[in-house]
């Protein structure tokens, strides 16, 4: 009944290696870029970039052979919308670094400081086969809804230095209730204070030196806060707006249309009554797509069919994990949206190359292509069902162990529960 | 007015005088009772499945039989008797009901950002065993249609783990209904929510009195139970004397604590750490009560032969872990651990998102386990979920497997229940269907999404 093979296994992979050639070979690869589906190919990986992908790749004598026959080779998992990096225990404030509830550091704090690499989320979260995330600032509620902005999201890679990938891929918004709560009470009050804040941004980006000399009025914000947000009215950094009722999705367009700032929308529960409009407006979304209660009153629409209706329309979707720790049950929230009619492919784009591609990341990383860096995931089954598992997890090319701190508190007490089983206990 | 004078009138004139044989109290043990009444259903035989019967085998090309409410028979390529609606069901999958040991649907509702929804902790005391949370639940909570759409058939419903002793939980079969005894299960036990850890020394502790710690948690509950064996032996006294002279005065509070003593209400421990648990069983030890369920229970791992020696189910995720300090050590295996140890491993939801997933939460304590080397079948995971559940609430006499005579709860899925693309296409409840997938007027009952904004979702 019980084999313990697999554990001395386990206990006998070598630490990984820089700077060599890997070969994984004989698996279905998808690779998600312009190679697109290769039925039985190589893909090889060289200085942790990848070198070559395809049916017919020559493999190097010197070459690390990772035989993938059977398996499905895909590129590593990116993770909009995480904690990764930021958080060890929920409850333990000293250990949870998503968000300050400093008054005069709101669109400046930066999640891409402070970040900690022996999280022991990361190895939890590799071995949902995730390569990379976006550590996402969350607001610090604790002494009352005060700061607008939750400050600056950073992509991390979950294995390598430097853990910062790159700093500023988004500035944090709540909009809708709690966003209206930030404002004082009203979804009007916070619109309004969102259009005065940037106007008075735009006006200290032109007199920077006069507010040196303290020659210029009183702004709301701290200088440090207006800094961080030129970038934003500017177009370059993406505004990611948390936003769930139809009508205040309207109202998101509506503003960055006005200002001129670039959107991302996240949360998104009433999106598919008005995906047209999204599509329109070319703005990605992040979602959970098995998020189908009415939670709250302006996510009264939520339904599990929303991710298939808002990729049908021509939406850019991500498909978000379930935060914290339970970032490796993002494959299955994708598989969740397969099953409710999002075509399959469009499943895994959506923890792929489209969270890629919505962050700036895709030169590098969410699909398999030669140049990009080498995160590659080779699956024993289909990488959105909850019972295949990944066999190899590499990251910037090189092959990660395939443990976490549970798993290692698993190998401590499985013998005592299996010993008087097999009756090898005196 | 009219009403008031005729209430008036029903508490003097027209009420029959008291006789003296009367007079003695009879404590209503049931004074809610179950209103639920199976509808009458025609006979259904579904034929061609796989069928995982959750008594440990899978058939295949199997037929299942319901009649009268109740499983008729089940097997492989089984004749249909005439009289019978066939259903083809080739390519398709079976189990029983699905059924979560723990909930808090109509008890915290959707919208659950809403304080006006969450009746779920009676915060005022460390013991609130006299509390039953079924005076709490709201059946309209549109969370319990999206959990029949994913199968759910019966679900117990739990108080919240902020005191000791939460107060009693009610099981329920879900099923429509206007008022909550129409769902309650007819027959089912009741149940008495304990709590471990940290929620209650920090709910109290914050309000700088006892228990502020863990050994102040253990203090509470030995001194519940001593007040408690000393009511009970106050009654027994009192029955044994031939009910002579004034009744001891009824408490709640520690009538459910007795009830538990009597073994007519199954203790729910809602316990993390392994130390705690064992705490928690020397407990019952002292004062000569089971422990039926520890629920969380993220580290069952650690002490599986003790649970197994005691017959202690262990209610728990396999995904969820390190939101707090007692729940770090969480492994994905633990379910499947208690399993492969002999013990009694269920998969519940604590969430109104995950009770429409558990199979897919099995799935992923399986694949774990295989990954680990522990070879469990799917036969025998589905139990986690189905016939376990059923024991931990004390109705496995009637659900959780299907064998012939058991009630009809059962489930159509779309797949194999274990694959991430499985959707539940029918559920039955004691043989009347109550989801079809296929069939619009099966969808979202609740009266509180009529006319809202999405409703035609």
């Amino acid at each position: 009944m019980i084999r313990l093979g697999v554990l001395l296994l386990a206990l006998a992979a070598t630490a990984p290696a820089a700077a060599e050639t890997i070969a994984i070979t004989g698996g279905r690869i998808v690779t998600m870029g312009p190679a697109g589906e290769i039925a039985s190919g190589t893909l090889l990986i060289r200085d942790g970039r990848i070198a070559a992908v395809g049916a017919d790749v020559a493999v190097p004598p010197d070459a690390t052979r990772i035989d993938a026959s059977g398996k499905v080779v895909t590129p590593g998992l990116v993770a909009a919308g995480t904690a990764l990096g930021l958080i060890e225990v929920r409850m333990v404030a000293a250990t949870d670094d998503r968000g300050t509830h400093k008054r005069d550091l709101s669109a400046a704090f930066d999640a891409g400081y402070g970040l900690n690499p022996d999280s022991l989320l990361v190895p939890v979260a590799r071995l949902g086969g995730i390569t990379r995330a976006i550590a996402t600032p969350a607001y610090d509620d604790a002494p009352g809804r005060e700061l607008l902005f939750a400050g600056q999201a950073a992509a991390v890679a979950l294995a390598g230095r430097p853990m910062l990938m790159r700093r500023g891929v988004a500035m944090v918004l709540e909009m809708g209730e709690g966003g209206a709560e930030r404002a004082g009470g009203a979804r009007g009050a916070e619109l309004v204070m969102l259009r005065a804040l940037f106007a008075e941004v735009r006006d200290y980006k032109m007199r920077r030196t006069a507010y040196d000399r303290g020659e210029t009025r009183d702004y709301t914000l701290s200088r440090a806060d207006m800094e961080a947000l030129i970038p934003v009215i500017e177009g370059r950094m993406p505004l990611l707006v948390t936003v769930n009722r139809a009508s205040d999705i309207r109202d998101a367009l509506a503003m960055a249309r006005g200002e001129g700032v670039k959107l991302i929308l996240e949360g998104v529960a009433e999106g598919w009554r008005i995906a047209g409009e999204i599509a329109a407006a070319n703005v990605p979304v992040l979602v959970t797509p098995i998020e189908n209660t009415p939670a709250s009153f302006e996510a009264l629409g939520a339904t599990l069919a929303n991710a298939r209706r808002l990729a049908d329309a021509g939406v850019l979707v991500a498909i978000e994990g379930n935060g914290n720790h339970r970032e490796r049950e993002m494959r299955y929230n994708a598989g969740n949206a397969v099953a409710n009619g999002l075509d399959w492919r469009a499943g895994l784009a959506a923890i792929t190359i489209n969270p890629a591609r919505i962050f700036g990341l895709a030169d590098r990383v969410g699909s398999l292509e030669a140049g990009k860096d080498g995160d590659v995931v080779v699956w024993d089954g289909d990488p959105l069902d909850t019972l295949t598992r990944p066999v190899a997890v590499l990251i910037r090319g090189e092959r990660q162990p395939m443990t976490s701190r549970a798993t290692e508190l698993r190998d401590r007490y499985l013998p005592a529960i299996l010993a008087p089983i097999e009756g090898e206990t005196p | 007015m009219i009403a008031a004078a005729a209430a008036l009138a029903g508490c003097t004139a027209s009420a029959p005088p008291p006789s003296p044989a009367s007079s003695a109290p009879t404590v209503d043990h049931d004074p809610f009772p179950s209103s639920y009444r199976p509808p009458a259903a025609r006979p259904v035989a579904l034929v061609g499945a796989t069928v995982l019967t959750a008594t440990g085998e899978e058939i295949a090309n199997g037929t299942l039989l319901m009649e009268g409410g109740r499983i008729a028979a089940v097997g492989a390529a089984l004749p249909v008797p005439p009289g019978y609606r066939t259903i083809d069901a080739r390519g398709k999958w079976i189990t029983p009901g699905v059924i979560d040991a723990h909930s808090h649907l109509g008890a915290w509702s959707q919208p659950e950002t809403v304080d006006a929804h969450n009746d779920v902790n009676e915060l005022t005391d460390p013991n609130t065993a006299q509390v039953w949370v079924e005076h709490s639940v709201w059946p309209q909570d549109p969370g319990f249609d999206t959990a029949r759409e994913a199968g759910v058939t019966t679900l117990m419903i739990l108080p919240g783990s902020g005191n000791l002793f939460g107060g009693r939980s009610v099981t329920l079969k879900n099923v429509r209904s206007v008022t909550v005894q129409g769902m309650k299960f007819p027959g089912a036990p009741y149940g008495l929510k304990i709590a471990c850890g940290e929620n209650p020394k920090r709910v109290y502790g914050g309000r700088g009195r006892s228990p502020s710690t863990r050994m102040g948690n253990v203090a509470g509950y030995r001194k519940a139970w001593i007040d408690a064996a000393d009511y009970a032996r106050k009654w027994d006294a009192w029955e044994q004397g031939d009910r002579a002279g004034d009744p001891p005065k009824r408490d709640l509070q520690l009538e459910t604590l007795a009830g538990v003593l009597r073994g007519e209400i199954l203790v729910q421990n809602h316990c993390y750490r392994a130390d705690e648990m064992a705490n928690m069983i020397d407990i019952a030890h002292e004062f000569g009560f089971r422990i039926r369920t520890f629920h969380h229970a993220s580290e069952a791992y650690k002490i599986a032969p003790l649970l197994v020696r005691e017959d202690i189910c262990v209610a728990t995720w396999a995904n969820w872990w390190g939101y707090k300090m007692e729940v770090f050590d969480a492994i994905e295996e633990n379910a499947a651990l208690i399993d492969a140890a002999g013990g009694c491993a269920i998969i519940h939801s604590d969430d109104p998102i995950l009770i429409q997933r558990l199979n897919q939460e099995a799935a992923a304590a399986l694949s774990a386990a295989w990954r680990a080397g522990i070879e469990i079948s799917k036969a025998q995971a589905v139990r986690w979920f189905t016939a376990n559940p059923a024991k931990a609430l004390g109705i496995a006499d009637k659900v959780g497997t299907l064998e012939p005579g058991k009630n009809a709860d059962v489930v159509l899925w779309s797949a194999d229940p274990f694959s991430i693309y499985a959707r539940a296409e029918k559920v039955w409840i004691d043989g009347a269907i109550v989801f079809d997938r296929a069939d619009p007027a099966y969808r979202r009952h609740s009266d509180f999404l009529i006319g809202q904004a999405g409703e035609r979702r």
